[in-house]
C-alpha cells in the first residue's frame, strides 16, 4: 500500500532548482524592460495593424499582366540559374575543402588551415556575404552567386568533414592494406560510405540556395529578389504578391525535388 | 635465425621458400616504453598455415598488422622477398602491400560495395583512382574476380551489396578479396571470431584450400586453440608480447597453454 503523503515527499522526488527559476524570472523582467526602450506599445501596435491592413487591401488582386508576366519570369530564371551554378560550384569546392578538414584522414596541419577557411565561410550570413560582393564586383548575378557559393561552403563543406569523421575506419584499414594509393582509398573506402549523405546534404543545399537565390536580389545581387525590392519601392503592392506567389511555388517545387532526389540516392 | 639464412633467405629469387617470412627483434610500443611486443624474432616457412594463439591484448594483432604496417613498427625488421617491410615507405610499401593479402575479423568488406566491387578492391594497387571511381577495371581482373567467386561459392552474388550477406558470407568475400590480390603471403587477423564454429571451420578449410592451391604461407591469429591445431602446421603461442611456444601443434602441452594463457582451471 502506499502511504499517505508524508511531509515533503514530494520536495524530495523533484527537487526545486533555484538557479533555473532565477533565470526565467531574469529573462521576463528583462523582455519587459526592453519592450518599455523600444516604445512598443499596444497603441503602437493597433496603428501598425490598421497600416498593415491598408497594404493589404492594396496586393489584390495580384497584378498578371503581360508585361510584369515578363518581368517575373526573368527574374525567377535569373534566381534559378543563381541557385543552381551557386549549389554546383558550392559542392564541387566543398568535396576537397570538407575531405581536408576530416581529422580522421588528414594530418593536423591540413584540418586547420582547412577549419578555419569553413568557420570563416560560415562566419556572415549570406546577405552580409552578397552585399560584400555586390561591392567587391559590381551589381548582378556574378555577385548573387559568389555570395551563394561562399554560403554553401560554409554550410556542406562542414557537413562533409562531420560524415566524413564517422565512417568507418575498418573499411578503410581494408582497402589500404591491399596496396591502394590515398586517392584510390578515398574512391572505393571512403566515397562509398559518404556518398548517400553527401547527396542528401548537396539536395539540402539546393533547397536552401533557392531560398536565397530570391534574397541576395534584394541588395543587388541579381534575380528576382532585386524585381521584388524595385516592386516595392514602386508601391507596386499587386506585382509584390504576385511576386511573392512565384517565390512560395519556387520553394515548393525546390523542396519536392530535393526530397526525391534524397530519396532515390538512398 | 642465424645471419647466414637470413642472407640465403634474401637471395633466393625463386624456390619453395622465396616466400618465407623472417621477423627479427620486433618490438612495438604504442606508449613510450610499454613495449606490446619485446623482440619477436621468427622464421615463418613459405607454405603452409602458422597459427599464432594467446590471450586477448596479448600482441597477436599487433604482430600481424606490423607485417602490412597497418601498425608501425617500433623497432626490428621484418624481411619478406627481400624487402625489410619495416622500412618501407611510400610507393615502395604500397607496392609491398599488394602482394599481402590480410583477412580481417570483422571481414571489413566496404559495406555499400557490390560483392564484385569489393573483390576488385584487391586490384586497386594497379589502377589509377580515375579508372577506379569509373570503375574501369581490366577485364582480367573482373574474370578473375568472377572466377574467385565461384571457388568461395558466391557466384550468385556478384551483384549484391555487401552488407546484405551473412557473416560466413562476407567472410567469403573477404578471403577472395584478399586472394585478388594474388598474394605471396596471407595474414588473417581472428578470421573467424565473429563466426559460429560451424562457419567458423568452413572458413578455416576455404583459407586452407584456396592457400593451398596457390602454395602461399598463411598466418592466421586464432583464439580458438582445438581449430588451430586442426589446420596449423606449426603453432606459436604468444603471452606478454613474448614467443612462449613454437613449434608443430603435437607438440603443444597443458604446459605450454598454462604457460600462454596463465592459470589451469578453465582448463579441466
Amino acid at each position: 500500500m502506499i502511504a499517505p503523503d508524508p511531509p515533503g515527499i514530494r520536495r524530495r522526488a523533484f527537487p526545486v532548482n533555484r538557479l533555473a527559476r532565477f533565470g526565467w524570472a531574469a529573462l521576463a523582467v528583462y523582455v519587459v524592460y526592453a519592450a518599455s526602450l523600444l516604445d512598443l506599445t499596444w497603441t503602437r501596435f493597433v496603428v501598425g495593424l490598421d497600416n498593415g491592413a491598408r497594404f493589404f487591401d492594396r496586393m489584390f488582386p495580384p497584378d498578371f499582366s503581360a508585361n510584369k508576366m515578363a518581368l517575373l519570369y526573368v527574374g525567377v530564371r535569373e534566381s534559378l540559374e543563381i541557385a543552381i551554378i551557386a549549389t554546383f560550384f558550392g559542392i564541387l569546392l566543398s568535396l576537397p575543402l570538407g575531405l581536408f578538414a576530416a581529422r580522421n584522414l588528414m594530418p593536423v596541419w591540413v584540418t586547420w588551415p582547412a577549419r578555419a577557411m569553413i568557420a570563416l565561410c560560415r562566419s556572415f550570413h549570406p546577405v552580409i556575404v552578397a552585399i560584400l560582393f555586390v561591392k567587391a564586383v559590381g551589381f548582378g548575378a556574378l555577385a548573387g552567386i559568389l555570395a551563394l557559393i561562399v554560403a554553401s561552403m560554409g554550410f556542406i563543406a562542414k557537413l562533409f568533414a562531420e560524415a566524413i569523421e564517422e565512417i568507418s575506419l575498418k573499411q578503410v584499414e581494408a582497402v589500404r592494406s591491399t596496396g591502394a594509393s590515398f586517392m584510390n582509398v578515398i574512391v572505393m573506402g571512403v566515397l562509398p560510405q559518404v556518398l548517400a549523405r553527401f547527396t542528401g546534404f548537396g539536395a539540402y543545399q539546393l533547397d536552401s540556395n533557392l531560398r536565397n537565390s530570391t534574397m541576395v536580389g534584394i541588395v543587388g545581387g541579381g534575380g528576382i529578389g532585386a524585381t521584388l525590392f524595385t516592386a516595392f519601392q514602386r508601391f507596386d503592392y499587386d506585382f509584390v504578391l504576385t511576386i511573392l506567389i512565384a517565390i512560395i511555388s519556387l520553394i515548393m517545387i525546390g523542396e519536392v525535388l530535393s526530397g526525391w532526389l534524397r530519396k532515390t540516392f538512398q | 635465425m642465424n645471419e647466414a639464412a637470413v642472407a640465403a633467405t634474401l637471395a633466393t629469387g625463386s624456390g619453395r621458400d622465396a616466400r618465407s617470412l623472417v621477423i627479427r627483434n620486433l618490438v612495438k610500443e604504442y606508449r613510450r616504453g610499454v613495449p606490446v611486443l619485446r623482440g619477436i624474432s621468427l622464421h615463418i616457412p613459405g607454405h603452409g598455415i602458422t597459427a599464432i594463439i594467446g590471450p586477448s591484448g596479448t600482441g597477436k594483432s599487433t604482430l600481424i598488422r606490423c607485417i602490412n604496417r597497418l601498425v608501425e613498427p617500433t623497432s626490428g625488421s621484418i624481411v619478406f622477398r627481400g624487402h625489410d617491410l619495416a622500412r618501407l615507405r611510400g610507393r615502395a610499401l604500397r607496392e609491398a602491400r599488394r602482394r599481402i593479402g590480410m583477412v580481417f575479423q570483422e571481414y571489413n568488406l566496404v559495406e555499400r560495395l557490390t560483392v564484385i566491387e569489393n573483390l576488385l578492391c584487391g586490384r586497386l594497387g594497379y589502377i589509377s583512382p580515375f579508372r577506379a571511381w569509373l570503375r574501369r577495371f581490366p577485364d582480367r581482373d573482373i574474370a578473375g574476380a568472377f572466377s574467385l567467386l565461384e571457388s568461395v561459392g558466391l557466384s550468385d552474388f556478384a551483384t549484391r551489396r555487401a552488407d546484405s550477406l551473412s557473416g560466413g558470407q562476407r567472410q567469403r568475400v573477404g578471403i577472395a578479396r584478399a586472394m585478388m590480390q594474388e598474394p605471396d603471403i596471407l595474414l588473417a587477423d581472428e578470421p573467424t571470431s565473429s563466426l559460429d564454429p560451424k562457419t567458423s571451420v568452413e572458413i578455416m578449410e576455404l583459407m586452407a584450400r584456396i592457400a593451398g592451391e596457390r602454395n602461399i604461407p598463411v598466418i592466421v591469429n586464432i583464439h580458438n586453440v582445438e581449430l588451430a591445431k586442426r589446420f596449423a602446421g606449426r603453432m606459436i603461442g604468444m603471452a606478454n608480447g613474448e614467443v612462449v611456444y613454437d613449434g608443430p601443434p603435437e607438440g603443444l602441452t597443458d604446459d605450454h597453454l598454462k604457460k600462454i594463457y596463465g592459470g589451469e582451471g578453465w582448463l579441466e
